[in-house]
């Protein structure tokens, strides 16, 4: 398998690494609702113990897959089409480092949280394993090697994602949880009828054996199958027609969870439409589709950016918005776009990830994200505004940071395309970039600009969670103290995808001075997007190498052939 | 491959009458859709095995050439197991919807209603003093240069009144808007503490049932 490069102990190594990313968290999880909400320390240390763990290992595998080529693992020694092939190539391997970083610094956030807030039973007994079943999710969609497996991977994900997003189960998140867990649920089923399709028409699921027979198949019947698969990722990729349930059920969940919901479920979906349409459905058949999808897309996301007054809201319909830089490179299908969607990719996961955690800080410093309330904060807390500056900018496009330069690849390779729709999509990607400046100035003028307003500089105000007395029968048991009314509330009834910070929905009080551990991990996250301009020569490097892969498509193929 | 036509029908209208029932806002019906199409599509799934045949079981006297693909059965085990956590997950969550609300209705995003309803009174609001100042200014022109032509017509400065009343009536329909607006979202607190607010926790676990 090793391409004759390396040494054959060393590729088995590797090889035997494979499903480490999806086993390690799972035996994590499991081992974690045994010990319940004991053993504290303990707890965290296994989380946090088993998260490096896993980027270590996807380090290891993207150095072995770039030297070596594509790492087959075998599940059971059942060669496919029977048994379950794992595959790490250069774009798995990309892909599992960034999102085993990007968990890596969002669960040292949360820990923080959870400690900040005096809230140890919920993180542990409901928030680790969950989270950690994701990561196991999210893992298994990079590595699989069948559709059927993907389908596995996506459903591990999602399940664990619903009660990430209800946690607390308060009515707000109630409330988001049934529209995301409806369309989640709904994609699911389309993805599984698209699979028996395939299986039908194909007979069998091992991409590494799909290239071959979907290209005997007639040409409709192969059509047929790469617009259902399309439409079934495009959903949890949030592009532009079937992205609504997004802005809606996003920003209701607590900060953790929404900043990596944001940053990895929906490029989950990006990396499912990467590898089908490379390795499975080659060419520019639905090119003008995807093109004009990733149009519509970017426009219409960020329009309703501007519109937003409330910050999570606003970052949530960036996101929407730049799910279409990704999907412009995908239906380019040359070389340059595809290199550039997996650099975009790459970059979006972090840039995302950090605005949405610095949003969560924001509302434990004033309270609200409700961008009308808020002002002041760069002098309140400079720490803050540098945190919010730096990735916002990045986010924006501004040279030299790595959202400049990812953009730079697309467009470049769109010009290098040449085709009208390719420069239409060069101009609306330019009119994006700047009304996410727009967009992002606005933030940044209401929120960290104009005078602080007395509210602001009061820390300790109640942030009220969506529910007040929601603390279950248990503790209403022990406290049993008499009902009181809920005083008139001074706040006004303005924005209410804000207020519940916390895990459990309680309520809790905004201080000025932050945790050290959310605040350490959301700072890490701010240098990890520098990192990618500092290095974006050899990251270039690799994402052409990884689109050479996906073009050839040999190479995988070949790798899981022999095995 | 051949496939069975009942078990494709069947799953097709499994499949129909489930998305019927996704359509509907309150929960139950909800699930219970996403159940239908779960089984629906368990069916296609199982259509694509082909034709039905031995179990496949290697033993002596046994021809694969009889036994059924066993695949696609793996494949709905697998998607069953599936279904039913995410069974699971959509009852708690209508029950727990239930709790907070007296029902189990999916309720409109407030925030989205919220920048709606802003906008939609922003483009009147600034199209109707558009025109007041259009009217007024018009209507200062006529009575400067002729004042007598203004004493008689007085059509530009009946125009400008219309335009206010209309002015008016549109804030007086966006503060009852508004009030209706914060009503509804009291009213889904007051539901909420009323529900939860029992001193005795089996109340909050029983409720009505009880």
């Amino acid at each position: 398998m090793s391409g004759g490069a390396g040494p054959p102990a060393a590729a088995a190594v590797a090889a035997g690494l494979v499903p480490l990313p999806v086993i390690l968290p799972l035996c994590a999880a499991g081992l974690k609702l045994a010990i319940g909400a004991r053993l504290e320390r303990v707890q965290r240390f296994i989380s946090a113990a088993v998260l490096t763990a896993v980027l270590v290992v996807s380090l290891l595998l993207l150095v072995a897959a770039d030297r070596h080529g594509p790492q087959v693992m075998f599940a059971g020694g059942w060669a496919p089409p029977v048994g379950i092939v794992l595959v790490a190539d250069r774009l798995s391997a990309l892909m599992l480092v960034i999102s085993s970083s990007v968990t890596l610094c969002v669960l040292v956030y949360s820990v923080g949280q959870g400690m900040a807030d005096n809230d140890e039973t919920t993180p542990l007994s409901v928030f680790h394993p969950s989270y950690l079943v994701l990561v196991a999710g999210v893992s298994d969609t990079f590595l699989a090697g069948d559709l059927f497996n993907l389908y596995v991977g996506f459903e591990l994900m999602l399940t664990a994602s619903y009660v990430l997003m209800t946690i607390g189960g308060t009515q707000a998140r109630i409330r988001a949880g049934a529209i995301y867990a409806i369309v989640s649920l709904l994609s699911s089923m389309l993805f599984l009828a698209a699979v028996a399709l395939v299986y039908a028409a194909a007979g069998t699921v091992t991409m590494a054996q799909l290239p071959a027979r979907l290209d005997a198949l007639p040409d409709s019947v192969g059509m047929v199958i790469q617009i259902a698969l399309l439409g079934v990722f495009a959903i949890k990729a949030a592009v532009f027609p079937m992205a609504a349930w997004l802005p809606d059920s996003y920003p209701t969940a607590p900060a953790p969870v929404t900043a990596v919901f944001a940053g990895l479920l929906t490029k989950v979906g990006v990396y499912a439409i990467l590898r089908t349409q490379t390795l499975l459905f080659p060419g520019h058949r639905v090119g003008d589709v995807l093109m004009t999808l990733a149009l519509l897309s970017l426009l219409v996301g960020i329009l309703g950016a501007v519109a937003q007054t409330d910050l999570k809201r606003l970052l949530s319909f960036t996101l929407v918005s730049h799910m279409g830089y990704m999907v412009f490179g995908i239906g380019l299908a040359t070389h340059g776009g595809i290199s550039g969607a997996v650099f975009y990719v790459a970059h979006h996961i972090t840039v995302q990830t950090t605005l949405f955690l610095v949003a969560g800080l924001i509302e434990r410093r004033s309270g609200t994200t409700d961008l009308q309330s808020l002002g002041g904060l760069a002098r309140l807390s400079p720490l803050l505004a540098v945190m919010f500056f730096v990735p916002a900018m990045n986010l924006a496009g501004i040279p030299p940071l790595s959202g400049f330069l990812g953009k730079l690849g697309l467009l470049r390779a769109g010009v290098a395309d040449g085709g009208a729709l390719a420069y239409v999509l060069v101009a609306g990607g330019t009119a994006t970039s700047l009304l996410t400046l727009y967009a992002l100035a606005k933030a940044w003028n209401l929120a960290f600009w104009r005078a602080p307003t007395p509210e602001m500089c009061a820390a300790g105000t109640v942030l009220e969670g969506a529910e007040e007395d929601d603390t279950g029968p248990d503790e209403a048991d022990s406290t049993h103290r008499p009902r009181r009314r809920r005083p008139p509330r001074r706040r006004p009834i303005l924005t209410r995808s804000g207020g519940a910070a916390t895990f459990g929905g309680q309520e809790i009080t905004t201080s000025a001075t932050l945790p050290l551990s959310m605040t350490a991990a959301t700072g890490a996250l701010v240098l990890f997007g520098l990192a990618f301009t500092v290095l974006a020569g050899p990251l270039f490097g690799l994402t052409d190498r990884a689109a050479d892969e996906l073009i050839a498509r040999t190479p995988y193929v070949e790798a899981v052939r022999e095995g | 491959m051949s496939a069975t036509l009942a078990l494709v029908a069947c799953g097709g209208v499994l499949f129909a009458a489930g998305t019927a029932l996704l359509l509907a806002r309150p929960l139950t019906r909800i699930l219970l859709g996403a159940v239908l199409i779960g089984n629906g599509v368990n069916l296609l799934v199982l259509a694509t095995s082909g034709p039905a045949g031995q179990a496949a079981l290697l033993h002596p006297g046994s021809d694969p050439k009889d036994m059924a693909d066993p695949l696609p059965q793996a494949f709905i085990l697998t998607a069953i197991v599936i279904t039913l956590a995410v069974t699971a997950f959509l009852v708690t969550m209508a029950y727990r919807s239930w709790q907070h609300s007296g029902n189990d209705d999916v309720p409109d995003d407030m925030e989205d209603i919220r920048v709606v309803r802003r906008a939609t009174y922003a483009e009147e609001r600034e199209r109707l003093r558009a025109a007041y100042r259009r009217h007024r200014l018009e209507y200062r022109a006529l009575a400067h240069d002729q004042e007598e032509l203004a004493a008689r017509e007085h059509s530009a400065y009946q125009r400008m009144g219309t335009v206010r009343d209309r002015y008016k009536e549109m804030r007086r329909r966006a503060r009852a808007d508004a009030r209706a607006f914060r009503a509804r979202q009291a009213r889904a607190e007051e539901t909420a503490e009323e529900t939860l607010g029992e001193d005795d926790p089996w109340q909050t676990i029983l409720g009505a049932d009880r």
